[in-house]
């Protein structure tokens, strides 16, 4: 539609670019302020005591405590994913025991802190003495164990960092399955699957990409919420051991700075994993085909990262009537 | 069942009555629909076409009535004088022999085309992979797909997926087809070939149950059609006689609204 009658390309734009003076001044006095807080925590401040940093970053005691920090996040986190998933189906089915049993769950597990939940889990052995296996209604014991040898500290930390967080992740998985349009499920059940079939099938694999970024949070979260650990009170994770090191050389402030260190370094890893875990499940959600059957040029509009039903042409605003 | 089978209606409403909480969407519906009979079900929105539609494959629960498929109560039992409600497994039984066409495709996206066609198939009716796949693709060549097999639905045009979630309805080998107006999320130019396929269908002698906008394809396919206005069947008959010749006020009303 050539309105010009002039042959060529259109005329480029050359313009002067907006300046942003308030903007570089305000970068200036925030690098010197910055500059200045490093040079004098450098040079000024004997607390710090940067030579004590330097020696024990690398002590085998603190990089053996940072292996346990990750363990504990790790395990934790696998056990929270599992039993959050569990527990994101029964508050969706519409069997109202489970919906209420996972409520309930939620409701005790979401509603106290976490650090009382561990003190809990550490008092565990003097709650319940022993563990037993037996005849229910009567006095025969199969088996029986004192609690405390059969479940060490560690793990007693384990369970309780990963009930406290699949509470958590049962809210995410909800949300995750609530966001698939409730008529994918309707489609799935009017071809004769059951609703368990559904759940496993349809909605939980559309489900992850609303599901993965908030867990990579979850995940950098656990990995700080770890340190509260020693309310077990187990003491052999990244914090509670620069503490007990502290507590011997009474210099606390380079530990301190040590076991940042090492937190900063894991969570910027897990940032990094994030970032690919993101873009991979985004690309995901758009279904670029590689099939042979992907050369329809109507619908690959639909290279925006939108829920598939928005590459559907003419959808018509008016819902079904009824 | 003891009597004949081919003598029995495939669907029979008897006094069917749905609310959705003090809103009494279907008042009192009656209606046969015989064996390869194509019935079109025409109305203003709000009327409960679509709802009455979905009580069949017993998607919504009745309120009052009776509704049978091939002589089958839907969603419920009678033993003597009283009824039980299905168990979901029972239910989720019936449904496997009633196809379903929704406005909105509801295609898998998380599955290529083939999968989504195989996905019923392999997961209720345990047919095994090469079987189930081989069947899909039998359909997909009827619906004039063939190539898209390992397409994903998001690369597909809407003509081209509504006529996949008919080939996936079909895999299960459904004695009754029912359509929720499988052409109103459609651009124009993409209905034909949608009507095409179903035109094919109703041929082969499938019946079928098609709420719809499409008065040609009413007029041209379909053995009845009716009018269902205020959740009651004002008319039935003959396409063109209701078409042309309506007998009741609010079927006229409405007819000069949509023609």
């Amino acid at each position: 539609m050539e309105t010009t009658g002039s042959s060529g390309q259109p005329e480029r734009i050359v313009a002067i670019p907006l300046r942003h003076p308030v903007r570089n001044v305000v970068a200036v006095v925030i690098i010197l302020i910055v500059v200045l807080f490093v040079v004098d925590a450098a040079f000024f401040r004997p607390a710090y005591d940067w030579p004590a940093v330097g020696k024990y970053i690398f002590d085998v005691r603190v990089s053996q405590a940072a292996l346990v920090t990750i363990e504990l996040t790790v395990l934790a986190m696998v056990g929270a994913i599992v039993l959050g998933t569990l527990l994101a189906v029964m508050r969706l089915s519409p069997n109202p025991v489970l919906k209420s049993v996972a409520w309930a769950y939620l409701w005790i597990f979401r509603g106290t802190p976490v650090y009382v939940q561990l003190v809990f889990w550490g008092l565990l052995a003097t709650i319940y003495k022993t563990i037993s296996v037996g005849v229910p209604f009567s006095s025969d014991v199969l088996f029986s164990w004192t609690t405390q040898d059969a479940i060490s500290v560690f793990w007693l930390a384990v369970i309780g960092l990963a009930l406290n967080e699949a509470a958590y992740m049962a809210e995410i998985v909800r949300a995750g399955m609530l966001s698939v349009d409730p008529g994918q499920s309707e489609a799935s059940t009017a071809l004769g699957m059951s609703w368990s079939q559904t759940m496993r099938r349809i909605i939980i694999p559309q489900s992850m990409r609303v599901i993965i970024p908030p867990t990579g949070n979850e995940v950098i979260s656990m990995l700080k919420t770890t340190s509260l650990v020693t309310a077990v009170p187990l003491s052999t994770d990244l914090y509670t051991r620069t503490r007990d090191i502290s507590a011997e050389t009474f210099n606390p402030i380079p530990l301190l700075i040590v076991a940042s260190i090492w937190y900063l370094f894991f969570t910027s890893l897990l940032m990094i994993g994030q970032y690919f875990l993101e873009r991979r499940f985004a690309r995901g959600s758009r279904f670029v085909d590689v099939g042979p059957g992907a050369d329809n040029p109507t619908v690959l509009v639909g290279a925006t990262p939108t829920a598939p039903i928005a590459a559907q042409p003419g959808t018509s605003t008016e819902g079904r009537s009824s | 069942m003891t009597e004949p089978l081919a003598s029995i209606p495939m669907v029979i409403a008897d006094r069917v009555v749905k609310s959705f909480g003090s809103h009494t969407v279907l008042k009192d519906i009656s209606l046969t629909v015989n064996r390869g009979e194509v019935v079109c079900v025409i109305g203003p929105s709000g009327s409960g076409k679509s709802t009455f539609l979905r009580c069949i494959n017993h998607l919504e629960k009745l309120d009052g009535g009776r509704l049978t498929v091939d002589g089958e109560l839907i969603g419920y039992r009678q033993r003597g004088d009283k009824i039980y409600e299905l168990k979901p497994k029972e239910a989720a039984a019936q449904r496997k022999d009633i196809g379903m066409v929704f406005q909105r495709f509801n295609l898998f996206p998380h599955l290529t085309v083939l999968e989504n066609i195989m996905e019923a198939p392999l997961q209720v009716k345990r047919q095994s992979r090469a079987a189930a796949s081989a069947r899909a693709l039998e359909l997909l060549a009827r619906v004039g797909l063939a190539e898209k097999a390992k397409a994903y639905p998001a690369s597909l045009s809407g003509g081209q997926q509504q006529r996949v979630a008919i080939a996936r309805a079909l895999a299960m080998d459904p004695k009754l087809m029912l359509f929720d107006e499988p052409t109103s999320a459609l651009d124009p130019e993409l209905v034909g070939e949608v009507l095409d396929v179903m035109k094919q269908l109703a041929r082969d002698g499938m019946t079928m149950i098609v709420v719809t906008h499409e008065m040609g394809f009413a007029r041209e396919v379909a053995d009845s059609l009716v009018f269902m206005d205020g959740g009651v069947v004002v008319e039935r008959g003959e396409p063109r006689e209701v078409l042309t010749n309506p007998q009741q006020d609010r079927t006229k009303a409405f007819l000069s609204k949509v023609l």
